[in-house]
């Protein structure tokens, strides 16, 4: 894209994925480009409105289970849409927005429903409510933080790549005994996981990350009060719950 | 017992007493509550002030017990019914996930539910989960007169099997944890006599109402001028007065009582500190701040304390649904024991702010005079529990 051109910031569906907060995200992509002089533009798409289809990023936040169903139906309902986030957008999936992308999803009676399908995952219910900090480890932006709370375990396609391996959390949930588990997902056009926060205010390096291949230049620092003392906070100890395996719950 | 938990500093004194209690003899509370006519009063922002509000009222009509420090869990209520054992009525505020417990343990007389929000997800997880257990509790006890605020989607689906059911247009000033109907997903549709949806879910045509400051009910028309602030407290005081007056509580009477309460469990209250008088406020979860925003004075400094221990709920993302950007223009601080998380929301929200854990600390900052103080449930108590000591 040219330097100066605006970038389209797009929350899908805050009024039924809206419940964790992963509003924020939107909000700290749009002020991160505004501080830097790039012109941002924050669009949102409730139920009831016929979804913008070329923004350069699309948002999806975690939800409960009923608002799940239905934000996948209404997705199915918009196949320009899902043309788009498959392969010209970049798009930010959390929690219960990455599991109805994927190929399919069980309910808590084990009910199987089907996904989007724009990514090779299916999530079946755990035992147990996953709730709590995690920590991973990206390739790409090093040492990530968020808070889950999910009931899902995600199996990832032998062709995806996940977006980080836990450190300590559950994350998809995959850990095996001698295996990391691993937390969400990574193609070139989606970037999913079970973090909020919002991900994106605790982990301001993932946010640059996908600034920074939407706008295709490299960006300059910011410096924000509070951000170092935050994630210190809650990256302190993660060496430590990673001598225990890195697994929990 | 009470006393050793305030010596060593564990909290008011209430929680430790009950849980030892218990623990003594699991049917306490059942005997405790027998022969007393029991109010309970729950939802997720409220519990306090009305709660409050309704023992205030009732004490026109004998003596009360009352969890009166906010210890609403099951202990709770059984150290406020300990405490009170002449008491022929017990006014009980009760957390959300516990009702359905309380409930089968008291049989109340009457239960008040205010409203359902999102609050702490870490351990409640849905909002219609909690919904769905506060309707358990309602069809378990057919005699019990319920006050629902017909306002409140969730609510009135909590209460929609109610016997006796008794609604109060309380207002919401929340709605965003509401936008799907709670019984079958689709989007409500808002029109002049309130919401309804396509499934048959709507607003129920409430008995007691409000048309400004005036409160209307079966044979009562009277102006509430609440010594409290905030439309959110004219609400509680209409949920409040509907309860009482059913109970039995002349309505002129039960007004003064009500519109008399300055303070709650240490909300509302002023208090010197050095050159600042600060004015505490409690607010824990986005409808409770949406309610609170509204009540901070004009241009005054204010100090916002977040902690997120268990009580509080440990994720912190809900401060990304409170409207921080309303704080833009004054001096604010950011402090508790989540002042970091605090401060990059600010940052976001275009608010510069100094950061300190300590929100005594942190007023050195301010100039001399009024400010507001607002801080979630522990970050509260302790600050109180400090400028109590202090004073």
């Amino acid at each position: 894209m040219l330097p100066d051109s605006e970038v389209s910031v797009c929350t899908l569906l805050p009024d039924v994925l809206g419940t964790y907060s992963d509003g924020g995200n939107a909000r700290v992509l749009c002020s991160r480009l505004r501080w830097r002089g790039i012109p941002a533009r924050q669009v949102t798409c409730t139920v009831d409105q016929q979804p913008p289809t070329s923004c350069d990023i699309y948002l999806l936040g975690g939800g409960e289970d009923t608002s799940q169903l239905f934000a996948t139906e209404w997705l199915r309902q918009h196949p320009q849409l899902c043309n788009t986030l498959a392969d010209r957008s970049l798009t930010l999936a959390v929690c219960a927005g990455m599991q109805i992308l994927g190929v399919s999803m069980a309910d808590v009676h084990g009910r199987e429903h089907v996904g989007v399908g724009l990514l090779n995952i299916t999530t079946t219910p755990r035992r147990r409510r996953a709730t709590g900090e995690v920590v991973s480890r990206s390739a790409e932006v090093g040492l990530l933080t968020g808070f889950e709370n999910h009931r899902g375990a995600t199996e990832l396609g032998d062709d995806v790549r996940p977006l980080a391996h836990v450190l300590s959390g559950v994350g998809n949930g995959d850990g095996r005994f001698g295996r990391r588990a691993t937390d969400g997902v990574r193609t070139d056009h989606i970037i999913a996981t079970y973090m909020h926060g919002p991900v994106l205010a605790r982990n301001p390096a993932l946010a640059d990350h996908i600034l920074a291949s939407v706008t295709g230049s490299s960006l300059t620092e910011i410096d924000l009060p509070d951000q170092r003392a935050l994630r210190e906070s809650y990256l302190a100890g993660s060496a430590s719950q990673t001598m225990r395996g890195g697994k929990r719950g | 017992m009470s006393g050793l938990s305030r010596r060593v500093g564990l909290g008011g004194g209430s929680i430790i007493g009950g849980r030892v209690t218990m623990a003594l003899d699991p049917g306490a509370l059942r005997s405790l509550a027998t022969r007393r006519q029991v109010v309970l009063v729950t939802g997720t922002n409220g519990k306090t002030t009305t709660s409050h509000m309704v023992a205030a009222a009732l004490r026109s009509l004998g003596l009360v017990a009352h969890n009166a420090s906010g210890s609403n869990m099951a202990d709770g209520a059984l150290a406020a019914l300990t405490d009170a054992l002449d008491a022929e009525w017990a006014v009980l505020e009760v957390d959300e996930l516990h009702l359905a417990g309380v409930a089968s343990a008291t049989d109340p007389a009457a239960m008040v539910i205010l409203n359902l929000t999102r609050d702490q997800l870490d351990r409640a997880a849905e909002v219609r989960r909690t919904a769905a257990a506060i309707a358990r509790a309602v069809v378990a006890h057919p005699q019990t007169t319920v006050f629902a605020n017909a306002d409140d989607p969730m609510v009135v689906w909590a209460a929609s099997e109610a016997v006796r059911p008794v609604w109060v247009g309380a207002g919401s000033v929340w709605r965003s944890d509401t936008v799907g109907c709670p019984s079958c997903g689709r989007s409500l549709t808002e029109s002049a006599t309130g919401w309804h949806c396509e499934c048959g879910l709507t607003r129920p045509s409430p008995s007691w109402w409000l048309e400004d400051d005036i409160a209307h009910g079966p044979g009562v028309s009277s102006r509430l001028a609440l010594s409290l602030p905030g439309q959110f407290n004219l609400g509680n005081a209409l949920m409040a007065l509907a309860a009482s007056v059913t109970a039995g509580v002349e309505p002129e009477a039960a007004i003064a009582k009500i519109s008399a309460l300055s303070r709650v469990a240490g909300r509302y209250a002023r208090i010197q500190y050095g050159r600042h008088t600060l004015r505490l406020l409690l607010a824990k979860n986005p409808a409770g701040w949406a309610a609170t925003i509204a009540m901070l004075d004009g241009s005054r400094p204010v100090v916002v304390a977040v902690n997120a221990r268990e009580a509080d709920g440990r994720d912190t993302s809900w401060l990304w649904d409170v409207e921080f950007e309303r704080l833009v223009g004054r001096v604010v601080a950011a402090s508790g024991e989540r002042a970091a998380d605090l401060g990059v929301r600010l940052s976001y929200a275009g608010i510069p702010h100094v950061t300190n854990t300590d929100p005594l600390a942190a007023l050195a900052e301010f100039l001399e005079g009024e400010v507001d103080v607002v801080a979630n449930y522990t970050a509260f108590h302790s600050l109180y529990r400090r400028l109590e000591r202090a004073g």
